[in-house]
């Protein structure tokens, strides 16, 4: 047994393991994938799309077509869905369920690299969907090809944010209790409402707009519009966006690895 | 033996969770190549001393050393060398019995092509060839066990330490594991075991610890504990629930010591048959009785005045 080896890119096997056991259900997780963009393509671009443009005299939203408008949201709320579904429910069964966090800590891999390693997995399955959401799109015409790469960006910089936090919170927990029932009504839902999804944040009354202001789906929306086709936004709240979505990150993962440590001691 | 190396060191070793003891100063040395046995009731602190060893989970206070390394500060090194095998197996139940095994060796850096024959090498000591398609979760609780036990042993460990690993499995499961147990004994695997069961330790260690209440009550090969601690033979009678408090009044004298436990009388002696034929010449007609040699479970009995099942 070679030690040094053996204590080497253990995050990289951790996710190993999970793509591997991910792969058994591949059908699901494509499925899901490619369900969720066409489903919307068909109602939002054809059915609200056909009519903003009708009303707006071919002008879109914001100089662009509607589908154009939304798609940085749509993206952006894909990629945190994969990611979400990552974290939660597999985090719970590492820790509560069947405990394979356990087994895995009884290896040489540490709480760091698990706890790397479930972030890992989780941003993979997030760029998988965000990319197949991307192929329909690009695939339906929706967004020009240069939009493909920012759009990316801005949706994985959101998926890296929500993660994080999602993880935080979920390794804290000791059942689940509808838990995540409650986030995905209470939290998820209002998120996709209230982040200028469908129009821009500020046509909602001044008290609901912070709503959106903390929203990560709402700074990546804007960094996304602002990437793909140059939605005027001054300087400093493009900074603000990127810096909201990254801190998000950082500060997350400073509350996973002493959880992790904490919880595969015991 | 003292002249042999040395694998786990541990002086004063306490494990508290916030005012409670769980390991309080604890003192051992298990050797390479033996099988060293945490012999105590559950809540004695063998799990939480096994946690120790399986450097997870890190001490309050005293001195552990696992193949000479900290494990505090270098528990993925020292966990490397380990084979593990939880109480609860903590196996994939989605994944194929072969896929668990793999899987596993993956955590460990070990390349797949090496695995591929390692898989194959485990499977057969686990018999469970035949189960290699299989779910971990069709799996009998025997077969499982033993797949837990295959999965702690793919990295060719130097020590594997093994928490209860009969607790819950029939007889027959049971002696086929302590099978593979022996042989693995046979090829110098150093073992480490928690058990509650006498039956166990005495199969399996050449030496064990005796703990309850977080604390070492006595230390020895299972021979020389019972040696120590208890007389060669020991007679069990049974007058009735009722009568066994007035009953072992009589028997005062009779053996070398006497214990009165709730639902029978034990005589310890160097003479079973002689002791018993005595009580029944007596005039004491005991229910039931049984002559039977010493076990670890006497050794307890003396040590905390209680059961291992207390």
């Amino acid at each position: 047994m070679d030690t040094q080896k053996a204590i080497r890119f253990g995050a990289l096997r951790v996710a190993e393991y999970r793509f591997y056991s991910m792969s058994k259900w591949m059908t699901a997780v494509i499925a899901f994938g490619l369900g969720n963009p066409i489903l919307y393509l068909v109602s939002v671009g054809l059915g609200i799309g056909a009519l903003v443009d009708a009303n707006t005299g071919g002008g879109g939203v914001l100089g662009v077509p509607y589908l154009q408008f939304v798609a940085p949201a749509l993206l952006a709320t894909a990629a945190i869905q994969g990611v979400m579904d990552e974290v939660t429910f597999p985090t719970m069964d590492g820790f509560v369920w069947d405990k394979l966090f356990f087994a895995i800590n009884a290896t040489s891999v540490s709480s760091r690299q698990i706890a790397d390693g479930v972030m890992i997995t989780a941003l993979g399955r997030g760029l998988f969907t965000t990319l197949m959401y991307l192929g329909v799109l690009l695939g339906f015409g929706a967004i020009p090809l240069s939009s493909a790469l920012p759009l990316l960006f801005s949706s994985m910089l959101a998926a890296w944010g929500w993660s994080a936090v999602m993880l935080a919170v979920t390794a804290r927990l000791e059942n689940d209790e509808g838990y995540f029932a409650i986030i995905g009504r209470f939290v998820v839902a209002p998120m996709f409402l209230f982040s200028g999804t469908f129009y821009p944040l500020e046509q909602m009354p001044i008290f609901l707009q912070p709503l959106g202001w903390i929203s990560p789906l709402w700074h990546a929306t804007q960094l996304g519009r602002f990437l793909a086709y140059g939605m005027p936004i001054e300087t400093w709240l493009v900074v603000v966006h990127f810096a909201y979505l990254a801190l998000m990150g950082v500060i997350g993962m400073r509350f996973v690895y002493p959880k992790f440590a904490e919880r595969l001691s015991r | 033996m003292d002249n042999r190396e040395v694998v786990i060191r541990a002086r004063g070793l306490k494990k508290t969770y916030k005012d409670f003891a769980a390991v309080d100063g604890v003192d051992f040395d298990v050797y390479r190549g033996e099988a060293f046995g945490l012999l105590g009731p559950n809540g004695a602190g063998k799990s939480t001393t096994m946690k120790m060893i399986s450097s997870v989970s890190q001490r309050t206070d005293g001195e552990l050393t696992i193949l000479g390394k900290e494990p505090n500060t270098q528990g993925p090194e020292i966990r490397a060398h380990l084979g593990v095998v939880p109480q609860k197996d903590l196996l994939d139940r989605e994944l194929k019995v072969w896929e668990n095994l793999f899987t596993y060796g993956r955590y460990f850096g070990l390349s797949r092509k090496w695995l591929k024959t390692k898989v194959d090498e485990l499977l057969e000591f686990a018999q469970l060839t035949e189960k290699r398609n299989s779910k971990a979760d069709d799996l009998s609780g025997g077969m499982q066990r033993r797949l837990a036990i295959a999965r702690g042993l793919v990295n060719e460990p130097e020590i594997l330490l093994l928490d209860e690993p009969t607790t819950g499995l029939d007889p027959q499961a049971r002696h086929i594991l302590w099978d593979r147990l022996f042989r693995l004994k046979e090829q110098g695997v150093t073992l480490v075991i928690t058990t509650h069961y006498m039956d166990e330790a005495e199969q399996l260690c050449d030496r064990l610890i005796v703990m309850d209440k977080g604390k070492i009550m006595a230390e020895g090969s299972p021979a020389s504990l019972i040696k120590e601690y208890s007389s060669k033979e020991v007679v069990e009678v049974r007058f009735g629930t009722d009568k066994n408090e007035s009953a072992a009044k009589q028997l005062e004298g009779l053996g070398d010591r006497i214990e009165v436990l709730p639902d029978r009388i034990l005589l310890y002696t160097e003479k079973g048959e002689e002791l018993l034929a005595k009580i029944v010449d007596s005039g004491l007609n005991p229910i039931t009785s049984l002559v039977r040699r010493s076990s670890l479970e006497d050794v307890f009995l003396r040590l905390t005045g209680r059961t291992l099942v207390d």
